[in-house]
This record gives C-alpha cells, sequence and structure tokens, in this order.
C-alpha cells in the first residue's frame, strides 16, 4: 500500500456508521450546504464524497470500492477537520447557483481584485466566514470562490495558482 | 522540415502540406457545456472584447485570431478550455453517452478527458490514466478548472492498466491518444522536429501497440475504442492498427468526418496494412488548415 495521503475513503452516510470520530459524515456535509448556503441537499444526490488525507473531501459520480488508492476522484469540495469548514472554489463554482445565504455580489472592479487574491474593505450585512462570491457575466451572477468575511474586509481565498489578473 | 520529406510520396500536393507546416496556427477554445452555454460563452468573450472566429463543423469551438485563452473572465470560470481543431476530433468520433464507463488511456493534461465528461453530460465514469505524474498534475488542474466530477484519476502504465480499483469492471468505451513523435503540432511548436530520429518513432510505436492492445482488452464486447496520434508517421499510425487486429479481436470501422482528410494507407516502404487501415483517417495541415492528425475508430465484437 503507497502512502495513505493518497488514499480515499468515503464517507459513511451517518453517525452511526462512522468508524473514525474525526470523519465527516455525508449527512454533515449536507447539512453544511444547506445551513450556511440554503444549498438543497438534493442539489448532490447521485454524488459520493470522499475523503483524501486529513480533512480534504472530494465529490465524484461512481461508486468504486473504498478505499482507493488513485491520484483523483472527481473534484475537490470542502476542507473540514477544522472549526470553519472551508468550500473550494471548484465547489462554488460548480454548485453556488444553488445558494440563497451568504453570498456576495460584488462588481466589476472589485470581482477583479478579487480573482487577484486582493483583500479589500467592503460593506457586508451578513454574518462573518466564508462567502460565496459572485459577479455578473454574460448577463447573470455567476459564482467565482470564496472570500472571508471578517472585520469590514473581504479576503479573497482565491489560492494562488487561481489568481489572475483579468 | 527535412523529417517530413519521407511523406512526398504519400501527400498529395506536397509542396501545400509543407507551406502549411510553415504556418503558425492560431490558438482555438472548446466551450465547457458542464458549466456554460455556447450563447453565454460568445457573449462573455464579446464582452471582454475578444475577437472569434466560428468553426463550421463544431459550435462549440471558436478560434481566437489575436489571442490566447488564459486571463479572461470565461476561462477562470472555466467555462473556455485551450484546445486546437483537430485535438477535438477523437471524442467526438468516440461519441460517448451519459451513464457510461469510458477509459481514456493517455490523459494528462486532459483535453480530450474533459471533452469525454462534457459529451456525457459529466455523467458516468471516465477513468484518466497517464504516466507521468507531472502532466497527472496539470490534468488536475484542468478537471477541477471545468468543474468535471466524472473524472478518477490513474497514475500508471497504459500497457498495464488494472480494472482492481474499479473492482473489475471494463469500459463501454475507450480512447487511446497515445504519446507520438508530434509532427503535426509542427505548426504549434516550429521546433517539435529537431529531435526527430527514426528509432524514436520506432521505438515509441512499441509503447502505443501495447496501450492500444491493452485498450481492446478492457473495452467490454459490443463496444468502441478509438486510436489517434498527431503525427503523420505509418509506424506510428496505421503499423499500430495492423498490430491490434492481428493480436486481439476487433475491427477498423469507418466514420464520418466532417473535415476534408485522406484514408488510412495501406503501403508503405516495403510494408503492408490490413486494408481496413484504409477506414482511418489522415488529417493534413493544408486539408483545412489545421494541425496534422490520425484517427482509427475501432470496434471489439459484440459476444
Ligand atoms: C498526446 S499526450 C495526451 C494528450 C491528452 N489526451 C489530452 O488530450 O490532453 C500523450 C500522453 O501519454 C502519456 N504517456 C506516455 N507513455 C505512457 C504510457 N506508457 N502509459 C500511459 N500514458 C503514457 C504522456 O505522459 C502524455 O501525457
Amino acid at each position: 500500500m503507497s502512502d495513505q495521503s493518497t488514499v480515499f475513503t468515503r464517507l459513511p452516510e451517518t453517525d452511526d456508521e462512522r468508524e473514525d470520530p474525526e470523519r465527516a459524515t455525508r449527512e454533515e456535509v449536507l447539512d453544511f450546504w444547506t445551513d450556511r448556503f440554503g444549498v438543497p441537499p438534493e442539489t448532490f444526490e447521485g454524488y459520493t464524497f470522499w475523503e483524501r488525507g486529513a480533512g480534504k473531501l472530494w465529490l465524484y459520480q461512481g461508486t468504486p470500492p473504498s478505499p482507493v488508492d488513485i491520484e483523483g476522484l472527481g473534484m475537490t469540495v470542502l476542507r473540514t477537520r477544522q472549526e470553519h469548514w472551508k468550500p473550494t472554489l471548484e465547489a462554488v463554482q460548480r454548485f453556488g447557483e444553488h445558494a440563497s445565504e451568504n453570498v456576495i455580489r460584488l462588481d466589476e472592479d472589485a470581482a477583479r481584485a478579487f480573482v487577484a487574491g486582493e483583500d479589500q474593505e467592503l460593506d457586508w450585512d451578513g454574518d462573518w466566514g466564508y462567502l460565496i462570491v459572485t459577479h455578473d457575466l454574460a448577463d447573470e451572477p455567476e459564482p467565482v470562490g470564496v472570500g472571508l468575511y471578517v472585520y469590514g474586509e473581504l479576503r479573497s481565498q482565491v489560492p494562488k495558482g487561481r489568481r489572475r489578473e483579468v | 522540415m527535412e523529417p517530413l520529406d519521407r511523406y512526398r510520396p504519400i501527400i498529395d500536393d506536397f509542396e501545400a502540406f509543407i507551406d502549411a507546416c510553415e504556418r503558425p496556427l492560431p490558438s482555438a477554445v472548446r466551450v465547457n457545456t458542464i458549466k456554460a452555454t455556447v450563447e453565454r460563452v460568445r457573449t462573455a468573450l464579446a464582452d471582454a472584447d475578444i475577437a472569434v472566429e466560428p468553426v463550421d463543423w463544431h459550435d462549440g469551438l471558436f478560434v481566437l485570431p489575436e489571442d490566447s485563452p488564459g486571463a479572461n473572465w470565461p476561462y477562470f470560470h472555466g467555462w473556455i478550455h485551450g484546445q486546437e481543431e483537430v485535438s477535438v476530433i477523437p471524442a467526438t468520433v468516440l461519441d460517448p453517452q451519459p451513464g457510461e464507463r469510458v477509459w481514456d488511456a493517455c490523459a494528462a493534461p486532459g483535453s480530450k478527458t474533459t471533452q469525454l465528461a462534457a459529451l456525457m453530460d459529466d455523467a458516468g465514469e471516465v477513468v484518466a490514466t497517464d504516466n507521468n505524474l507531472g502532466r497527472i498534475s496539470a490534468l488536475r488542474t484542468n478537471t477541477e478548472r471545468l468543474g468535471v466530477t466524472t473524472v478518477a484519476v490513474t497514475h500508471e502504465d497504459g500497457r498495464n492498466h488494472s480494472l482492481k480499483p474499479f473492482g473489475g469492471e471494463g469500459y463501454d468505451r475507450a480512447l487511446v491518444d497515445v504519446p507520438c513523435s508530434c509532427e503535426g503540432t509542427i505548426r504549434k511548436n516550429p521546433d517539435t522536429l529537431e529531435d526527430w530520429t527514426l528509432s524514436h518513432v520506432e521505438g515509441i510505436s512499441g509503447v502505443q501497440k501495447g496501450i492500444l492492445k491493452r485498450a481492446v482488452e478492457v473495452t467490454d464486447p459490443g463496444g468502441t475504442v478509438v486510436y489517434s496520434t498527431c503525427t503523420f508517421a505509418p509506424e506510428e499510425n496505421e503499423a499500430v492498427l495492423d498490430y491490434v487486429l492481428e493480436e486481439t479481436d476487433c475491427e477498423i470501422v469507418d466514420y464520418d468526418l466532417p473535415l476534408s482528410h485522406a484514408p488510412g494507407i495501406t503501403e508503405w516502404q516495403d510494408e503492408s496494412f490490413h486494408p481496413s487501415v484504409t477506414n482511418a483517417k489522415r488529417i493534413y495541415p493544408h486539408h483545412n488548415d489545421t494541425g496534422g492528425f490520425f484517427c482509427a475508430k475501432l470496434e471489439v465484437p459484440a459476444e
């Protein structure tokens, strides 16, 4: 068996099936998306969730036998095993259109600064914490990534390798 | 261009062929229908002042005469992926359907993998294999940016592809887009022929045979395999097909290709190949003002 960190383990459905007490369950993941962003659980119907390494969750469509030792399984979706779970930019771009809460819409200049990785001061009446950031593209709002709102500031969470001057 | 001289006997209008090989090729992008529609991409590119030309045989492709795909909104959102016109062919020939299981034997950096997933409406399973970890990392970056949820990535030699991680299940279809001498990419990489040697061509041909053979083996009866290269060398094209016809149970079948092309050849130097290799298609740069390409469709007989 190679390095454990390359192994994907399927999430248990609920607490009853959980062997590793630190591992998230599918139920908790769906609750997270609903509670934080108002994304309905049906959004993830037909997908399976997998953990690789400590805390990084992936979402996939197939059902290979768990655990499976390969290089990739669908896309990364959520970072767990920390106080505040953090969605990935990719998950937000793919599923963020279903969100109704903790979504912040930026104008063109602010959106540019956000994808360049800049933090910016702006007003936000809602909760602090991770927000889904959107801007208008081709005449409709489109989720672009994850921001962390604290102390009157939206901190860009765009990973270094994804930052762009658009 | 010197290595190309040996193709004088098999290419019609050889001078036009060489002229085309010397012209640079503009960038092209494919619309990622997993995340956007062709219409929205067209609007977003226009809003970003990026000039595009349509491609007549494929409405999800745009040529960018003046730009390269990288730093713009549609790219950041994973709505588009830089992919040349001819590179789009094999996945359309394979024609995978939603819900199927597909093997992409030489997948990195994933242009065709992500196109396969999009053709399947991102429903089903695409197992993407490569033997190069650095290139696998580029593949992973592309599947993430394009929001693909159906791709599983394995690091192995395609010749020994293992079905174990997936419980031993075979595939409905396989794409075999092998490593090759890349002669057909000369318009994008003008120095691609600098290191050309016949012994490299012959060596890589052995790898190609091994991977295509494995693909036929792991494809279920009634399934389809597509073999493609971006080279003109018959050693890497018809000779590889001829080998798998001998070694495995499969057929090379005809298909429609909405681009000008020449048939596969049955004679090369002192070798001759099975007549059905004429069902494979050779695409030369002067035919459609594209890169060069080779693509064959194989069927595994139903039981
Ligand atoms: C022509 S490229 C594939 C391009 C890819 N299909 C795409 O559309 O983006 C060939 C790939 O084959 C890989 N390769 C070379 N030898 C291999 C082998 N024995 N098994 C699997 N992959 C191999 C190379 O690392 C390279 O990424």
